[in-house]
């Protein structure tokens, strides 16, 4: 079939919403980083200048460090991830019930995680210092307002929301390995530990890399949850790339400014993605199982 | 299953017997289950203070069941928190998002898998590309764009950014089943004179079924979640969402811990509602949506 008429009514509306509500915005954005704009006057083209402010940047550079930090322990937690599906998928009974489990706080809103975390951190109510007391520590970390530990008690929540959507990724891939490779290295005499490190890990690799581009992705733009427990403080001690954004354009009004960082977070997103992809291309990546 | 079966008919698997395994595997559940307590304790731990007062929320021991339930919380901020309105708009953008998203990307992922045409390599290109685009290189034009068309305040400025920001994942969801339907099917329809837009509603629709729930589902768990859009483009109190809502609620109440267990429940209930119902189709489609990428 190759009806122009129906082709063209059939994709137009979707692509005009993409092309309106995507597309468009991503070149305004590269625009509105070379002005001097409040968000309502009259724009005022500044070049570069908003670039050049941004390498001078001393919040920025902090914010960007503290992403990377976020990126680093995110990829890190995916080894433990990943040791859990090993565990679920060796054809332990209830597996389907766990999975099930661990990725219920992933379908929760961020804002009520954020807001059931506050309180498990509250200095003396919450549940992690009630705890802490009760074992006799006398004076428990203070989680969100102390500045050398707030950025790591923002983490675990994040950690604890996305385990689930990792954990079933892999048990999806571990699933798809044929049963007969694993048969054939017992016979061989393989332990559960050489057949998990010499055969399934390889032939998961594919699933691995994604992984880790999806988590390195989604920590450089991750938002919600700091901006709800934190709001970047205490004095920028948890700012992230994307809080420090938002800040710039929607409290202090420095829409060009801020357009800027938006531009710099997409080219940083897609250089990232492009570099990962490209160093994680392997053989590996043609098995076929 | 099949492995463990097979296993057992190997000669290896016999003369190892179940018993040797049996301590490790006692290991293996308890690490399981350590990891299945910590992702459900948090929340166990909200519900059971939403049915305390501070009283209790304060002096008992945290797990501690609460002597008189305090069902009232729920209704308390049901009736004096606006959280009826905000849970109706969830419904109302949720809903809509979710309906228009789904229809238009089965649309376009029919026309780019079952129809011939030069372009449809780069349309879908131009779907997937959007999977990388971070929301916040785009909110600072949106907004302003919302507020120079008047749209700014109104539900359907984030129905038609929901839209636009899940039409990717969306369509690469409904991909993968679509060219696995047979052409045949639509050779004999055609045959028999049917249109294309009758072939569309009346044959792929009802096929793609059950993958179009597992992605509406998808979507909805990503719509009724959503923050920073309806947090900048929403701004009055009657158009304002669960999320938003329950965060300016709660600021108020802040010290009623009771209250806002209340309404942080609520406002997960309809999620783990659909999630013990189809759960199943849930996992799926967050594993498909992610590992074809």
């Amino acid at each position: 079939m190759s009806d122009k008429r129906v082709i063209a009514l059939y994709t137009l509306p979707a692509l005009l919403i993409l092309l309106v509500l995507i597309y468009v915005p991503i070149v305004l954005t590269a625009y509105y980083g070379l002005m001097d704009w409040d968000g309502i006057g009259a724009m005022t083209f500044v070049g570069l200048e908003n670039y050049t402010a941004l390498l001078s940047d001393g919040m920025f550079w902090r914010s960007a460090y503290h992403s990377l930090l976020l990126a680093l322990f995110s990829v890190g937690s995916l080894v433990l991830y990943l040791a859990i599906s090993l565990i679920l998928a060796s054809n332990v009974k209830g597996a389907n019930l766990f999975r099930k489990i661990y990725l219920i706080p992933m379908l929760l809103s961020s804002v009520a995680i954020a807001q059931l975390w506050l309180r498990i951190y509250h200095p003396t109510n919450g549940v992690m210092n009630r705890f802490l007391t009760s074992v006799g520590i006398e004076n428990p970390p203070l989680w969100l307002s102390d500045t050398s530990i707030v950025l790591f008690a923002i983490f675990i929540p994040i950690i604890w929301q996305y385990a689930g959507f990792y954990i079933i990724i892999y048990y999806a891939a571990l699933k798809n390995i044929p049963a007969e490779l694993e048969e054939a290295a017992k016979i061989d005499g393989a332990t559960p530990f050489q057949i998990a490190y010499k055969i399934k890990l390889p032939l998961i690799a594919g699933v691995m890399k994604v992984t880790v581009v999806l988590a390195v992705i989604g920590s450089l733009k991750y938002f919600d949850l700091i901006y709800v427990m934190t709001d970047g403080g205490p004095s920028g001690a948890s700012e992230v790339m994307a809080s420090y954004m938002y800040k710039l354009a929607f409290r202090t009004n420095d829409f060009g400014y801020g357009s800027a960082v938006g531009f710099f977070l997409l080219v940083l997103i897609l250089i990232v993605t492009y570099l990962i992809r490209r160093a994680t291309a392997s053989k590996e990546d043609q098995v076929q199982y | 299953m099949s492995s463990s079966t097979a296993t057992a008919t190997t000669s290896e698997g016999l003369k190892l017997g179940p018993f040797r395994f049996k301590p490790l595997n006692l290991l293996l559940y308890i690490a399981l289950s350590l990891v299945a307590v910590i992702q459900i304790l948090p929340l166990v731990w909200l519900f059971l203070f939403s049915l305390k007062d501070n009283q209790e929320v304060f002096n008992l021991p945290p797990l501690a069941l609460p002597g008189d339930p305090q069902w009232g919380n729920y209704a308390r901020v049901w009736t004096e928190g606006n959280i009826g309105l905000y849970f109706f708009n969830s419904v109302l953008v949720t809903g809509s998002a979710v309906i228009l998203t789904v229809l238009l990307a089965s649309f376009v992922t029919f026309a780019i898998t079952r129809m011939k045409w030069k372009l449809n390599k780069l349309v879908l290109g131009l779907f997937m590309v959007g999977l990388m685009i971070p929301v916040h290189s785009t909110i600072i034009p949106l907004f302003s764009f919302f507020s120079s068309v008047g749209l700014m305040d109104t539900h359907l400025s984030i129905i038609l950014t929901y839209t636009a920001f899940n039409l990717p994942l969306t369509m690469m969801i409904l991909l993968g089943f679509y060219y696995t339907i047979p052409r045949e099917l639509e050779e004999a329809a055609i045959m028999d004179g049917c249109s294309v837009h009758r072939m569309f509603f009346r044959i792929i629709l009802p096929i793609t079924a059950p993958v179009v729930a597992t992605t509406a589902i998808i979507n909805m768990i990503y719509n009724w979640n959503e923050f920073i859009f309806v947090n900048t483009f929403l701004s009055s109190d009657r158009n304002k969402t669960l999320t938003v809502g329950i965060q300016n609620f709660i600021g108020q109440y802040s010290t009623d811990w009771g209250a806002i267990g209340a309404t942080l429940v609520i406002s997960m209930l309809p999620i783990l509602i659909a999630f013990l119902l189809l759960s199943n189709r849930i996992v799926e489609g967050m594993t498909a949506g992610s590992v074809k990428g």
